[in-house]
């Protein structure tokens, strides 16, 4: 069991307000990212949840149960953290028990729970390292072990993965679903990176400014954000906005369209423009464009397409992907 | 990395003040090693001349030398015992945030800018004089007898003074070490459900260790050497119970007026510093490491 429930919950820190009110319901097993840029206070949302911050108002329940006077230890959650935070003079083996022995745990209990999370995780032949004898990738990977070991309702990563490398970090989103799709336990994901939340969510709540802005599935959030925040954020390379003319036609303040939804032309079509960088990754081409009048363009076009720079374009979107804002941002249907 | 001119010209910068520092050191200790071997008492300056290891038995058989010794080991142990350990909880509390917090690190780190023969007068005429003093001040106005400080507890009192000196450089090191734990750590401590007391004893203590090790190495060096404070509250009695081999040194020389065995003295001093700073470097000095 670890449903989570956030009930109008508000944080200030001396006067400045951080969390403006955020309702949120995590159910039980959900894996849900927290995603936005930095300083939105997902971070702080976080800690609210594990009960290191204390709510300046509004409520969290857990299980149902509102949980306000509880301590962190006793919430039943666990937290990783993003610099780890493992304890430096134990070995891995300690820093894995030290739960366990704080509850009093008896030690052919504890053993044997470190030795299954240790295995879990690949850590056994580390088990008497410190934690400074260890890769980026494997103290990771201790400090989640020192998660699991609680057995929590639910687990809360807040940015897990940003101090490792590129490829180590595919590489542990892949271990972290894997391990939520073992143990099935709710999980809040703390990230700034959207592709991170795409590939990992099955719930996303984007934060603006310590709003919720939305929340859906991965999908839901791609092709129907509610509004010009979550669009520009969801998605890469970010949507292109374009006022003006074509989004009068439509009957929209501002039009939304995602680079991998148009089609280029070297002949005719609605936008033309002038080809800047024209990016090869092989599988894909993203080309940076001026359009007349309207700004600069990215556009995305499967495989090799033969552009260069200076090169004049025709530019048209899909008209089942457009997206249409109203003044204030809003989405139109 | 240096190439072999540069650090060939390093050299030559570095020799004047190598050189200079050197001698500095040397020459002393060769002065006394020399003068150490040699029968050389004021009272009979004629009769100067070579004695070979004479002074080193006479000092070493005083029966005072044993005692000096014991007191300098009690008064030592004493004092790191007490300042380390007030240091820690000291450090803790200032780390607590509440009012005022910068004048009370202030207050506290006082005492540690108060000359030696100073603080030892304080405590000698304001603070733990019989008549006179603040201490059976107190004592009195509960109805009990003051306390004769210097003359029934000599070795305890000067335990007391040079503690009140240390404690603040012991607990102005502690906290810094405390500052630096890592926010995250304690809240990851929390969250594992570490009361106060296994907190301080799985993650503070092993974090401070190496802090208290630097304490206990820098004050040893001072501690082994307390001089003013003795000779200016107890003059190294009532007898010799409070006479610590810097101390007795400054006997024979000073008072006896015996360069030889002074020097042989202070030659033992050495000695036993050594003795004891491989000591200590063999107990605590792991602590360093990594
Ligand atoms: N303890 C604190 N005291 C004061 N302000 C804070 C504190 N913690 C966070 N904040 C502020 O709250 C805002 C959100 O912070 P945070 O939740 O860490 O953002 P995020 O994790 O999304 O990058 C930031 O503007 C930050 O400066
Ligand atoms: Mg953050």
């Amino acid at each position: 069991m670890g449903s989570i429930q956030l009930k109008s919950v508000r944080k200030a820190f001396g006067g400045v307000s951080v969390i403006n009110g955020v309702d949120l319901d995590i159910k039980n097993g959900e894996f849900a990212v927290f995603v936005g840029p930095s300083g939105c206070g997902k971070s702080t949302l976080l800690r609210l949840i594990a009960g290191l911050e204390d709510v300046t108002s509004g409520e969290v329940l857990i299980d149902g149960k509102a949980v306000t006077d509880v301590g962190p230890a006793q919430r039943g959650l666990a937290m990783v953290f993003q610099s780890y935070a493992l304890y430096p003079h134990m070995s891995v083996r300690n820093n894995i028990a030290f739960a366990l022995k704080m509850a009093g745990e008896k030690t052919d209990v504890i053993e044997r729970k470190v030795a299954k999370a240790a295995a879990t995780l690949n850590l056994t032949d580390y088990l008497d390292r410190k934690p400074r004898q260890l890769s980026g990738g494997q103290r990771q990977r201790v400090a989640i072990g020192r998660a699991i070991v609680r057995e929590p309702k639910a687990f809360l990563f807040d940015e897990p993965l940003s101090n490792l490398d590129a490829s180590l970090r595919v590489q542990m989103r892949v271990e972290i679903g894997e391990l939520h799709n073992d143990l099935k336990t709710t999980m809040i994901y703390v990230t700034h990176d959207q592709v991170e939340a795409m590939t990992m969510a099955d719930k996303i709540v984007v934060l603006d400014k310590g709003s919720v802005a939305q929340v859906g599935t991965p999908l839901e959030l791609y092709n129907r954000p509610n509004g010009l925040f979550v669009a520009g954020f969801i998605g890469s390379p970010k949507m292109n906005f374009i006022k003006g003319p074509s989004s009068e036609r439509r009957g929209a303040a501002i039009l939304g369209i995602r680079p991998e939804h148009v089609a280029v032309s070297t002949t005719a079509g609605e936008w033309p423009a002038t080809v800047r960088l024209a990016e090869h990754l092989g599988s894909d081409t993203f080309v940076h464009a001026e359009g007349d009048g309207i700004g600069p363009l990215t556009l995305r076009l499967e495989g090799e397409a033969p552009l260069k720079p200076d090169q004049r374009i025709f530019v048209t979107p899909r008209e089942a992907n457009i997206h249409k804002f109203d003044t204030n941002g809003r989405r139109i249907d | 990395m240096a190439t072999q001119q540069t650090s060939a010209a390093a050299r030559v910068l570095v020799a004047p003040s190598v050189i200079l520092l050197f001698l500095w050191m040397i020459v002393p200790l060769a002065m006394t090693l020399y003068f150490s071997s040699l029968r050389y008492s004021l009272l009979d300056a004629e009769n100067i001349g070579f004695v070979g290891f004479q002074n080193y038995a006479a000092f070493l058989s005083d029966p005072d030398f044993l005692s000096a010794l014991v007191n300098t080991l009690v008064l030592v142990g004493s004092v790191l015992v007490i300042s380390v350990g007030g240091g820690i909880l000291v450090a803790l509390l200032m780390d607590q945030p509440v009012f005022g917090q910068n004048a009370l690190r202030l207050m506290v780190i006082a005492p540690f800018f108060v000359m030696p023969t100073v603080s030892a007068l304080v405590w000698k005429n304001l603070l733990m004089n019989p008549d006179s003093g603040l201490f059976a001040w107190i004592a009195r106005s509960l109805g009990m007898e003051p306390v004769v400080w210097f003359t029934n507890h000599p070795m305890m009192s000067v335990v007391i003074v040079v503690s009140w000196e240390w404690l603040p450089f012991a607990s102005l090191i502690l906290l810094t070490a405390l500052q630096s734990l890592d926010e995250e750590q304690k809240e990851a401590a929390q969250l594992d459900g570490a009361g106060a007391l296994p907190y301080f004893f799985y993650i503070v203590l092993p974090h401070i260790a190496r802090a208290i090790t630097v304490v206990i190495l820098i004050e040893t060096i001072f501690l082994l050497s307390v001089f003013a404070e003795i000779y200016v509250t107890t003059g190294g009695g009532p007898g010799v119970a409070t006479t610590n081999i810097p101390f007795l040194v400054y006997k024979e020389a000073l008072l006896n007026f015996d360069v030889g065995a002074a020097s042989a003295g202070g030659i033992v001093a050495v000695i036993l510093a050594n003795i004891v700073a491989i000591f200590l470097m063999r107990i605590v000095g792991r602590n360093l490491e990594g």
